[in-house]
């Protein structure tokens, strides 16, 4: 009997060991926390001296200006973060040089959790070569990753962040940036079309815990109960890898809400969707822009006919998304169309870091240039009026740069299609 | 019962944590109770839920108790037997589907798509045997777990590279949707449906142990493989069948399970096969009645259990904690009966 406790006791380590290690998306951290930025990269420049307070990266004749990626590339999810490392893509593509260098990408993976970001930020910071990071998909990586990156001084841009903690006065990191939307605009656009459009009173709510969903759907709950007098009938808290919501939907509907709100990811998300339309085939379903994909799609099958999702506004004024940036998406991507939704915003944000460096680039005669960390944080932070895909985008003291516009879809027999505004 | 001659420390600790479960367990239902949080119907549609998935647990419990009948290893890789066939089943329902046969020909397609599921996790799991233990049979019993868990995550990841990361959804089916009424009481079709035909391949799986030659010597090789192999029965023989039942009913626990959650994804099967092990420790492992038991116990805990003992207390969103109700119960169940439920008490 003794004997076989002790295999138990084993076996339990030994699975603990496993989990963590599924955890782990296997990008291999390197453990360099803060890396002591600033040391030269290139082997040009000969008298130059560097006077930035957090240190400057040098790059030499002929080395490109190298920039990280810090996005869910892998798991379910993966199409989320794909999805922005092709608008990377895409941006480095058809900008050419810039300040006279090449642009080179190093493509980690956020693993869309904490633990994924830590690493991808570590291995990041890590290198002294790496000037900016887009990064990351997933707010749950994000939380670590910006303190991480803060820490090290190194610039970093999110396309796809939208929980409200990131920029708020209290947890913003000093080095953090988006150009995704906060979250108190799409929560609020997802209450007013509840309120006017659909004209519901009662809803109930459910989230992963992740602090995309906990908070996104916070601000739902609160516009919905500000906009038009709604009552939450009910919240609960799900596991990213559940696969059995019967019990927490049976009890969300003894509630009878007239719509339900699960703003998580793409696979729970389509077990949700599933099992909610077998226990609960009145109420109206919808998510936001973490399943806003093929990908949910495909997973969810029928039962996602009639959801409804919100995520960014895709109806971009102007022939440059259409006639220049879809094509060059599908040469680098080999998709026919954007696989989600956040490759315009990483578009974007690669092309403020790129204009930020030929700002504060100091060019020597033999093309060596010189970027200061703290001179790169500030020019970003100062952008304004920058003219991209997603619209005029001009960075707040917290590090919002985006020019919100929400629209909401509805699933019409396997495709999205935009129904409001 | 008799009065223990001193009464000890421990002695002391175990009642207490006696009387402080029943103390909790009843206040926790009285409240839930009095309160009418949910309604007599939602009560039923817990219990079916837990039922049924725990059926499912029940199914995978039954092969790693088995194993651990004849061999006294945990085949840890028995989760992905579950996801190989679920897996490869899919690519026959959605073939099944894109000819059309899948809604036309229930009677034949249903079938197919169950022997898909049940031949291929048969032969992962026959391959499996021969492959990763049986050359370590007279190894260490911690040599044999580790390459347990290294073709666990080989099956995982090859999988995950075949065919990708992305979970994917079965074809539904129309017939499937919707509920059967049962005294009143309406139950949803697929649930019945795995709870049915659960209970038959228990009763299946009951009958060649108890009943068949086959069985008779799964059960001496059991109780002694020497002794077994001088009476003439070929041990290698019985483990290989031995892992080829366990492999049929991981591949029907695979084809309920995606009955009831649609959902196929390299990864299924590393949950379900924790939680079934769970359920095979909580009945005892190596004893049958109690794998079946366990699984029952352990879906219906998690089901029913955070709504029954923790919204009474105005707990929010309980079900994160079912969890933790669960593996308390199970905790508890080894503190008072070491060898699980059903297990053979030895020394007491």
């Amino acid at each position: 009997m003794q004997k076989y406790m002790r295999w138990s006791a084993i076996l339990v380590v030994l699975m603990l060991v496993i989990a963590a290690c599924q955890a782990d998306p296997g990008t291999g951290g390197t453990d360099g926390a803060s890396t002591p930025a600033g040391e030269s990269a290139g082997t040009g420049g000969g008298d130059f001296e560097c006077e930035d307070e957090v240190g400057c990266v040098t790059y030499g004749p002929g080395e490109p200006i190298r920039i990280g990626s810090a996005l869910v590339i892998s798991g379910p999810d993966a199409s989320l973060g794909l999805d922005s490392q092709y608008g990377v893509q895409v941006a480095i593509e058809l900008r050419g040089d810039v300040a006279g260098h090449e642009i080179e990408l190093d493509a980690q993976d956020d693993g869309c959790n904490a633990e994924g970001g830590t690493a991808a930020a570590r291995t990041l910071t890590s290198d002294p070569t790496i000037v900016a990071v887009i990064g990351t998909s997933c707010s749950s990586a994000g939380v670590p990753a910006a303190q991480i990156t803060s820490d090290a001084g190194v610039v970093m841009i999110s396309p796809s962040n939208t929980a409200p903690s990131l920029t708020s006065e209290e947890e913003h990191q000093p080095f953090y940036l988006r150009t995704a939307h906060n979250d108190t605009v799409q929560g609020e656009a997802m209450a007013r079309f509840v309120c006017e459009e659909l004209g519901f009173t009662t809803a109930a709510t459910i989230h992963d815990g992740s602090p995309y969903a906990e908070q996104l759907q916070a601000v739902f709950q609160e516009q919905f109960a500000e906009l038009c007098d709604g009552t939450i009938t009910g919240t609960e808290a799900v596991e990213p890898t559940q696969t059995d919501f019967n019990p927490v939907l049976t009890s969300l509907a003894a509630g009878e809400p007239e719509f339900l709100y699960y703003p998580i990811f793409t696979a729970a998300g389509a077990l949700v969707t599933q099992q909610a339309r077998e226990i609960m085939p009145e109420t109206a379903l919808a998510g936001a822009d973490g399943m806003f994909s093929d990908a949910f799609l495909e997973a969810a099958g029928d039962a996602a006919n009639g959801m409804y999702l919100s995520g960014p506004d895709l109806e971009f004024s102007g022939d440059f998304y259409e006639n220049e940036f879809k094509p060059a998406y599908s040469e680098v991507s080999g998709e026919d169309a954007p696989i989600s939704v956040f490759h315009a915003h990483a578009f974007d944000a690669a092309n403020m870091i790129f204009d930020a460096i030929e700002e504060v680039a100091e060019v020597e005669d033999d093309g060596t240039i010189h970027i200061g960390r703290q001179a790169l944080r500030d020019a970003l932070f100062a952008t304004s009026g920058f003219e991209g895909i997603t619209g005029s985008l001009t960075c707040t003291e917290t590090g919002d740069c985006a020019d919100p516009s929400i629209s909401v879809s509805e699933v019409v027999e396997g495709a999205f299609s935009r129904i409001w505004p | 019962m008799r009065l223990p001659e001193r009464f000890t420390l421990t002695d002391a600790i175990l009642w207490t944590i006696r009387i402080g479960v029943l103390t909790f367990v009843v206040i926790g239902s009285y409240l839930t109770v009095s309160q009418g949080l949910y309604a007599q119907s939602a009560w039923g549609s817990f219990i079916t839920a837990g039922i049924a998935l725990g059926s499912v647990y029940a199914l995978i419990a039954l092969g790693y108790t088995l194993v651990y009948g004849i061999l006294f290893m945990i085949n840890f890789a028995h989760g992905e037997v579950f996801m190989a066939g679920a897996f490869t089943a899919f690519f026959a329902a959605t073939a099944l589907n894109d000819i059309g046969m899948l809604e036309s020909n229930l009677f034949v397609s249903i079938p197919a798509i169950l022997l898909t599921a049940m031949v291929t996790s048969l032969i992962v799991a026959v391959l499996l045997e021969r492959i990763a233990y049986r050359p370590l049979r007279r190894a260490p019993r911690l040599v044999p777990l580790i390459t347990a868990i290294g073709a666990s995550l080989f099956l995982q990841y090859t999988f995950r590279g075949l065919y990708g990361a992305r979970p994917r959804s079965y074809p539904t089916l129309e017939i499937l949707a919707g509920d059967f009424v049962i005294l009143g009481m309406s139950i949803p079709r697929t649930r019945a449906i795995v709870i049915v035909a659960a209970v038959l391949l228990m009763v299946a799986l009951f009958w060649l142990v108890e009943r068949t030659r086959t069985g008779r010597s799964m059960r001496a090789v059991s109780e002694d493989k020497d002794v077994a192999a001088m009476m003439g029965i070929n041990v290698d023989r019985v483990i290989v069948q031995t892992f080829a039942i366990g492999g049929v009913l991981a591949g029907a626990a695979g084809i309920l399970y995606t009955l009831m959650f649609n959902q196929v994804s390299a990864h299924m099967g590393f949950l379900p096969g924790i939680k079934a092990f769970t359920a095979a420790v909580l009945g005892g492992i190596g004893n049958i009645a109690g794998a079946a038991l366990g699984g029952l116990m352990l879906g219906i805990l998690e089901a029913v259990g955070p709504y029954l003992l923790l919204a009474g207390f105005g707990v929010p969103s309980p079900t994160q904690l079912k969890d933790v109700i669960a593996f308390a119960v199970l905790v508890l169940v080894l503190v008072f009966r070491p060898n699980g439920i059903l297990g053979r008490q030895e020394g007491t």
